[in-house]
């Protein structure tokens, strides 16, 4: 970890490093191939300058109406102590939460740095350990390490001691109508609750403790119907911490793909930007859009260079993993020979093109 | 598989409101078939309003795999890869699929950002020349939220009264009830799938809504409310026409050169089907995915003009205290939004009328419009539809939506040769040229004669059929025949039915040798319609009989903040 620690700081191009949060490492996963992601990751790179020094600016952005809305809704829930909470955990959820404390983790003494505010956290998540006291304890800073390296979170939920078991509070705007939710975001809110579980239990283990102390059921607060009251909702992350836990596994070390790069590669902003961006492998697909700066330069590039991946996963696959459009369709056309392996494919291609053809003859 | 992962934000933004990723806005359709898995407790947002989490989930993933979302054949991706090649949209059908009415109400509604449901503005009317644009000033304000829901409902309620058409007498039900079956109905088209959603959200949050009391709203609000729940709840049933997302419609007749993904905005995606002069598809798309010069087509605003523009012109409306003029100029940079994609609908609504009409088109829009008498005719002595389905009706529902599911699969296959070659990829079909005809052959085994001519069909398509299967004709469905043998020379077909009743065909029902053929094993029509338990006795696995549904006083107050 060590070795390649100067790297990463020089492919930064001595900028401060970005902060990993939930979001980056569910989308991190959901693209485990992607070495230029991993490598900008890691090493912390502002990827939305870089984008907009490709000319690939993001147009990621956030309503301020949306702003406004999340911001009251989480004020309002955890006004005086989170009273509104714990009436909820009480009685929406049964729970026979005895007197409450609440610590807020982010407030620390001065300008301290993510060193100190997570030795904070983890002395009062081992302290709550021994002795079972605390309740609440609000943005509590954790660690995750991400194909070899160290990521702190910056999780803006509530970790809740109950009966000596640890949950995860995650406040949310969107509504839950009649007990719905939009699919996406609940989806979304699971994933992103997984990696606070995760890190949560590597702190437990770290300190010594059972991980198990901390439960796959995290409790999602939403403002309830079209109101502004909110309501708590238990969810079982287990499978998203399944996936979580196998992807992480798998993300290619950081320090095997820095190996094959050359030495002197910097995401420094400069004429040799665009260069050391494209020494860096992508894996693009769709997805991307919704969770990485990049999205738009590497869908450019895939585009460019004619790749099936840039149309969607399930067309690849559909192309038995054809990579380009160019060779799919010469495939297709019966204009070139396909090796033994892609015989399959090329047959299916083929038999495709003859039955369209035959179809829109037919109706022409 | 799921190409619209909800992880939606840049990172570094905290805080537990929506991020908008750049797509986000566009409102845009499905996954490749994979809805998002995780509920809160256990319902989905489409589908039946119900009790069977994990069967929802299903009739939901049938109709994205189905009926909306193509994309999951070799024969879809090589159309995209044609249409990267080409530069433009290639045919996915040779047909219209669904129906298009002579004026549908085009409505693009606008929502505020962060809000469940809390309008901004809609656009809507029956005529590219007519557009009338209703707009909420202060969008949090609950009394000028209900005033727009009343707006709302007049126009919309006038165009349902205006589109019922001639009553149609028809013979009297099995308990000798008249019945009669208007001659037309309601069509509305929204620009995609967030629309709908928003339609439905809308529908939920207006009819229960009381029109006497402390909270009393003008009697049409819940009308319309109801009418909502009713046009989103027959959006769910594959073939349905009544409501129609923009962006869904065309990506069933069409395939672009980009993934599904950028084809939920309506603008680039229509940009790759029908590019302006001088432009192909792609650049035509590149245009439209800036969001200054090509609005979002709703319901999620641009976060940049949310910031930059209608902040402030919100906050200006607010601070004059309702002044004329600042209402003005609130009106005018929300028409600015909107009068691009209404635009574009009419040009989508026009690309889709070019196109003929499939054979099954006329008998769904006839369910439709039986549909619609039905609920115009009872609307009255019934309440307001329940929050959740109950068990039973939730079952009964899905049971029907998947028989919808399975006819329009169908239907569409007999009435398009494109959608047929599909199936004959799978295996399920397969086409070719009569090589042997034996039209008169007969079987004797039996107490009587019976005609059953043999029919050896040369085939090139990869059967994945086992011998004895029934086929259909594609062209005639009523030509039945069995599978016999899978020979060097192709497949050799029994034919069993539909030639007559005599013990010779009648002329011109058995193909003939030279004659190009398709059979499949697909069924016109559908399987029959299971028996459900009654109310009062939902069996004690699903909760047992459940109350009767009354709406409360607490239903009508349900605060709209």
């Amino acid at each position: 970890m060590t070795d390649t620690a100067p790297d990463l700081d020089r492919l930064r191009g001595g900028t401060p490093p970005r902060n990993h949060d939930a979001r980056t490492i569910a989308a991190l996963t959901s693209n485990p191939g992607c070495a230029r992601r991993g490598v900008m990751d890691a090493a912390g790179v502002d990827k939305d300058s870089v984008a907009r020094h490709l000319g690939f600016a993001s147009p990621f952005g956030q309503s301020q109406f949306a702003i406004t809305r999340g911001n009251v809704f989480e004020a309002q829930v955890k006004a005086e102590g989170c009273a509104e909470l714990i009436t909820l955990l009480r009685d929406r959820l049964g729970l026979a939460v005895p007197e409450v404390a609440y610590d807020d983790l982010e407030v620390v003494a001065g300008n301290e740095g993510r060193e100190l505010r997570h030795a904070r956290t983890r002395r009062l998540i081992a302290r709550a350990l021994e002795s079972g006291e605390g309740t609440l304890f609000d943005h509590p800073l954790l660690r995750l390490d991400i194909a070899g390296q160290a990521a702190y979170l910056e999780p803006d939920v509530i970790a809740f001691q109950f009966e000596g078991r640890f949950h995860i509070i995650e406040i949310k705007s969107f509504a839950v109508i009649d007990g719905q939710a939009e699919p996406e975001q609940v989806a979304a809110a699971a994933r992103q609750s997984a990696v606070y579980v995760l890190a949560l239990r590597r702190l437990m283990g770290e300190l010594g403790h059972d991980p198990g102390r901390v439960s796959h059921e995290v409790f999602l607060v939403c403002p309830e119907n079209f109101s502004n009251r909110p309501t708590a909702t238990p969810l079982d992350v287990r499978p998203q911490l399944a996936v979580l836990e196998r992807q992480l596994a798998r993300l290619t070390r950081i320090d095997t793909i820095l190996d094959a790069l050359p030495d002197d590669l910097s995401f420094e902003p400069g004429e040799d930007l665009a260069e050391a961006v494209r020494a860096v492998d992508a894996r693009y697909a769709p997805d991307c859009m919704a969770s990485c700066e990049m999205a738009f330069y590497c869908r450019d590039e895939a585009r460019a260079c004619g790749a099936t991946g840039a149309l969607g996963r399930s067309v690849r696959d559909d192309l038995g993993g054809v990579d380009s459009v160019g060779t799919a369709l010469a495939l297709a056309d019966g204009s070139l020979d396909p090796s033994a392996d892609l015989a399959e494919t090329a047959a299916q291609l083929r038999t495709a093109a003859r039955l369209r053809s035959e179809a829109l003859d037919g109706a022409a | 598989m799921d190409e619209t992962s909800g992880v939606p934000g840049p990172p570094g933004v905290r805080g537990g409101c929506e991020v908008f990723g750049p797509f986000a806005a566009a409102g845009m359709c499905g996954p490749d078939g994979g809805a998002a898995s995780v509920e809160v407790h256990g319902g989905c947002g489409r589908g039946v309003r119900g009790a069977f989490g994990l069967v929802l989930g299903f009739a939901d993933a049938a109709r994205a795999v189905g009926a909306v979302v193509p994309g999951m054949s070799a024969l879809t991706s090589l159309a995209q890869l044609e249409a990267v090649a080409s530069g433009v949209a290639q045919p996915l059908a040779t047909v219209r699929h669904c129906h298009m009415a002579e004026a549908p109400l085009v409505l693009i509604p606008l929502k505020l950002a962060g809000e469940a449901a809390a309008p901004l503005a809609v656009m809507l009317g029956a005529g590219p020349d007519d557009p009338t644009m209703l707009m909420v000033p202060q969008p949090r304000n609950r009394d000028l939220r209900f005033a727009f829901a009343a707006d709302l409902a007049k126009l919309v309620l006038n165009h349902i009264e205006t589109s019922r058409g001639a009553v149609e007498e028809l013979p009297p039900g099995k308990d000798g009830d008249d019945r009669i079956r208007y001659g037309d109905a309601p069509q509305i088209l929204v620009p995609n799938r967030g629309g709908i959603g928003f339609l439905r959200m809308l529908g939920r949050s207006t009819r229960f809504r009381s029109t006497e009391g402390p909270y009393a709203v003008e009697p049409s609000v819940p009308v319309l409310g109801r009418w909502l729940t009713w046009f989103a709840d027959r959006y769910d049933r594959p073939g349905s026409s009544l409501l129609l997302a923009a962006t869904e419609t065309l990506r069933m007749h069409w395939a672009t050169g980009q993934s599904s993904l950028e084809d939920g905005n309506l603008a680039a995606l229509l940009g790759w089907i029908d590019p302006p002069d001088g432009l192909d598809g792609p650049a035509a798309a590149a245009l439209a995915e800036d969001p200054v010069s090509c609005p979002p087509a709703g319901p999620s605003t641009d976060p940049t003009f949310d910031n930059e523009v209608l902040a402030p012109a919100i906050a200006a409306y607010h601070a004059s205290g309702g002044d004329h003029r600042a209402e003005e100029r609130l009106r005018t940079v929300l028409a600015g939004q909107l009068a691009p994609t209404w635009d574009v609908m009419w040009r989508a609504a026009a690309l889709l009328r070019e196109l003929p009409e499939g054979a099954s088109v006329p008998g769904r829009w006839e369910r439709d419009r039986d549909a619609f008498t039905y609920y115009h005719q009872t609307f009255g002595e019934a309440y307001p539809q329940a929050r959740r389905d109950s068990p039973v009706r939730a079952a009964k529902r899905l049971h029907d939506l998947e028989r919808a599911q399975d006819a329009y699969d169908a239907q569409r296959a007999f009435d398009d040769p494109l959608v047929m070659a599909e199936h004959r990829l799978s295996g399920q079909a397969f086409g070719g040229v009569v090589t042997e005809c034996d039209p008169t052959r007969l079987d004797e085994t039996g107490k009587r004669p019976k005609l059953r001519p043999y029919l050896r069909i040369g085939t090139e398509d990869p059967v994945r059929l086992d011998v004895g299967t029934t086929v259909c004709n594609a062209a005639r469905p009523s030509l039945k025949g069995k599978v016999v043998e899978f020979g060097v020379g192709g497949v050799l077909l029994e034919l069993t039915g539909g030639m007559g009743r005599k013990l010779s065909p009648e002329p011109g029902s058995v193909p003939g040798v030279g004659d190009r053929v398709c059979f499949t094993s697909l069924t016109d029509g559908s399987y029959g319609a299971a028996r459900f338990p009654e109310r009062e006795d939902t069996p004690w696995t699903h909760g047992g009989p459940p109350e009767e549904y009354v709406p409360t006083d607490e239903d009508a107050e349900e605060e709209w903040s």
